[in-house]
């Protein structure tokens, strides 16, 4: 894709737990830039640090020292609240466990992010509607959760992220739950999004063939990056 | 925003039917019981001061014996002397700013009309006493004067003795014995209930006095001389001159006290209301503890309602919710949820204080203040016991949060 300018840069970035002896290192010093339009697949086992920097990257944690600077502006040295209005107006998340909110229905789960942007009802409605339809889920718009399948339910929480029109996309294991045919769905919907409307995605995965729909795979061990390589394009 | 915030805690209430009305339990006993308390508290003061002022507006009245003090009665030292014709004929004579003086000395008598009988309360008075006593006849006509003065056998009777011997009839010229004399009724007095102390205002035979002292009494005392104030002068006003002519009439020396009492029944009526209110002050604020018990419900709900709706709060943080989204979330669930518990609590209330004021026959008084109070301080209790709990939710880490299961 188009190489545009960094969006998310990563500069000695540390992340510390604990004190004295039984200090952690989650990130070690973390050098990293992510360029706007990438899709990137991160991988690592357990307790490689990779889950805390996709939430340096989503805004919902910050370093313990270094900087972590998100469309040019220090990310991390934001308080509280602005990190949630960036994270409202830039980022969406897709997580493993789909995270909707039970016993409330499709559209209302996908209007939810402009409810705390303070779209009009309406204007929310349509919206969300347009989201729906852009993940495929035409005719589910008054479905729970309940009622709708684990690919469904990914989708939903997909047309959540995007209902925003956000830069970035943070999806954490999001076919974790899902077998092999919901899986190539989901990645086909993923990579359409990247593709048609330009999505930069960060995308944690421990599944090497999910890791392949994406560009570029960063792996990290031990709070280090241990490797960063292109991918070959699927065909 | 705020609507859709309601709607939102409307739904989340609706979702836990039964825990929800648990909580309201609370609130609602509380404020069900400040209402029916102050309630049925305003009802009870009405209708004491609508019980002495039965006994006449702005009415004196004096009886025989030293005024009844912290010492106990008096007249304890001395043989009481009673009032007499003289007394009343000076108060008649130099008393201004009286609408009526009427003597009356009375007795609880056997009455009795062919094969039925009761006890009455039979006073000897005059045709003055229905003025002083605000007292009406629903039929019939008063004592003549010259019937006052020879002491003739006609009696008025009460709406109690008319259906003991007449039921619905008219008793009118019929002859009822009263003890061991005859009087011929020609009158029917207007009914005026029980007193606030269960006692039948209605059960009575008026007579005129002369006939009663010599018939029935068989002395001449005069137990009470009721002074009615005009429409001008206070009764505090009137008192020191009833006092003064009495003293002089009796032949008291300034260095004596006073042989007689004089009672304002206008101070009565308003001791006994401010004592009634003071008791339904004091009910209302142990009322009032329930609803504190009722607020820390409110605020163990929301605790646990925090707790268990944490990846809800999570994802909410994740896609952008600010600290005072989720605050208001919650203050406004703990609010709507108090808010209801108050006005079922009210309604609740108002039912027992109508319930009491049937049953008790006082009249029901809900009070408009009182109710706003109620719904006011109800959601108050929402606030300020939902405050600490959505505090804790806002406050949320949403890594922790969406990580919570």
């Amino acid at each position: 894709m188009a190489a545009g300018a960094a969006l998310i840069t990563f500069d000695k970035v540390w992340k510390s737990y604990g004190q004295g002896e039984a200090k952690v290192h989650a990130l070690a010093g973390v050098d990293l830039a992510i360029r706007r339009g990438e899709f990137v697949a991160i991988m690592g086992p357990s307790g490689s640090g990779k889950s805390t920097a996709m939430n340096i990257i989503g805004c919902l944690d910050t370093p313990t020292a270094g900087t972590y600077s998100f469309m040019g502006v220090d990310a991390g040295r934001l308080d509280r609240n602005r990190r949630a209005m960036l994270r409202n107006l830039y980022v969406g998340f897709v997580f493993q466990g789909y995270n909707l909110l039970a016993r409330t229905t499709a559209a209302e789960n996908v209007e939810l992010p402009l409810i705390y942007r303070g779209v009009p009802a309406r204007e929310r409605r349509d919206l969300a509607m347009q989201a729906l339809a852009e993940v495929g889920l035409v005719g589910r718009e008054h479905h729970t959760p309940a009622e709708l399948s684990g690919g469904q339910q990914q989708r939903v929480a997909i047309a959540r992220a995007i209902v925003t029109r956000p830069t970035l996309l943070v999806a954490d294991e999001p076919t974790g739950n899902l077998d092999t045919a919901r899986t190539h769905e989901i990645m086909e919907l993923l990579t359409r999004l990247n593709r048609e409307l330009g999505l930069t995605i960060t995308m944690v995965t421990h599944e090497a063939d999910v890791a392949e729909y994406a560009e570029r795979t960063i792996r990290f061990l031990d709070g280090h990056v241990a490797s960063d390589s292109m991918n070959v394009e699927v065909a | 925003m705020i609507w859709e915030t309601v709607r939102l805690s409307l739904r989340s209430i609706r979702r836990n039917v039964l825990r929800s009305f648990l909580t309201l339990l609370g609130i609602v006993i509380g404020v069900a019981a400040v209402i029916a308390m102050l309630t049925i508290g305003s009802g009870t003061t009405q209708k004491v001061k609508a019980d002495i002022s039965k006994l006449g507006s702005n009415l004196l009245v004096v009886r025989a014996g030293r005024p009844a003090g912290p010492g106990g009665p008096g007249g304890l030292d001395q043989a009481v002397r009673p009032l007499a014709e003289k007394d009343l004929a000076a108060l008649v004579a130099h008393l201004t700013g009286a609408r009526a003086i009427s003597p009356a000395a009375q007795k609880q008598v056997r009455v009795i009309f062919g094969t039925e009988s009761l006890t009455s309360g039979v006073t000897g008075t005059d045709s003055a006493y229905l003025d002083a006593r605000d007292w009406k006849l629903v039929s019939g006509r008063p004592f003549s004067d010259s019937e006052t003065r020879s002491g003739t056998g006609v009696c008025l009777i009460g709406e109690t003795v008319r259906q003991q011997f007449f039921g619905a009839g008219d008793p009118e010229g019929e002859i009822i014995r009263v003890n061991r004399t005859s009087c011929r009724i020609i009158g029917l007095l207007e009914p005026k209930g029980y007193t606030g102390f269960g006692q039948d205002q209605d059960n009575v035979v008026l007579m005129p006095l002369a006939a009663y002292q010599r018939r029935i009494a068989g002395n001449r005392d005069i137990d009470n001389i009721y002074i009615a104030a005009d429409d001008r002068t206070p009764t505090t006003e009137l008192q020191p001159r009833v006092e003064d002519i009495l003293r002089d009439a009796r032949r008291i020396t300034p260095d004596r006290e006073s042989d007689f009492g004089i009672r304002d029944m206008t101070q009565i009526a308003d001791a006994m209301a401010s004592a009634t209110t003071t008791m339904t002050g004091m009910l209302g604020a142990v009322a009032g503890v329930s609803l504190l018990v009722g607020g820390i419900g409110i605020m163990n709900i929301m605790l646990v309602s925090v707790t268990e709706r944490t990846r809800e709060i999570g994802i909410r943080l994740a896609i952008g919710a600010h600290e005072k989204h989720i605050l208001i979330q919650f203050l406004v669930e703990a609010t709507v949820l108090s808010l209801l518990g108050g006005i079922i609590g009210i309604l609740l209330g108002l039912g027992l204080a109508g319930l009491a004021s049937a049953t008790l026959t006082i009249p029901f008084a809900p009070s408009p203040a009182v109710i706003l109070l109620a719904v006011g301080f109800s959601a108050l209790i929402g606030m300020v016991f939902g405050f600490f709990p959505a505090l804790r939710g806002a406050r949320l880490d949403p890594i922790d949060a969406l990580r919570h299961e």
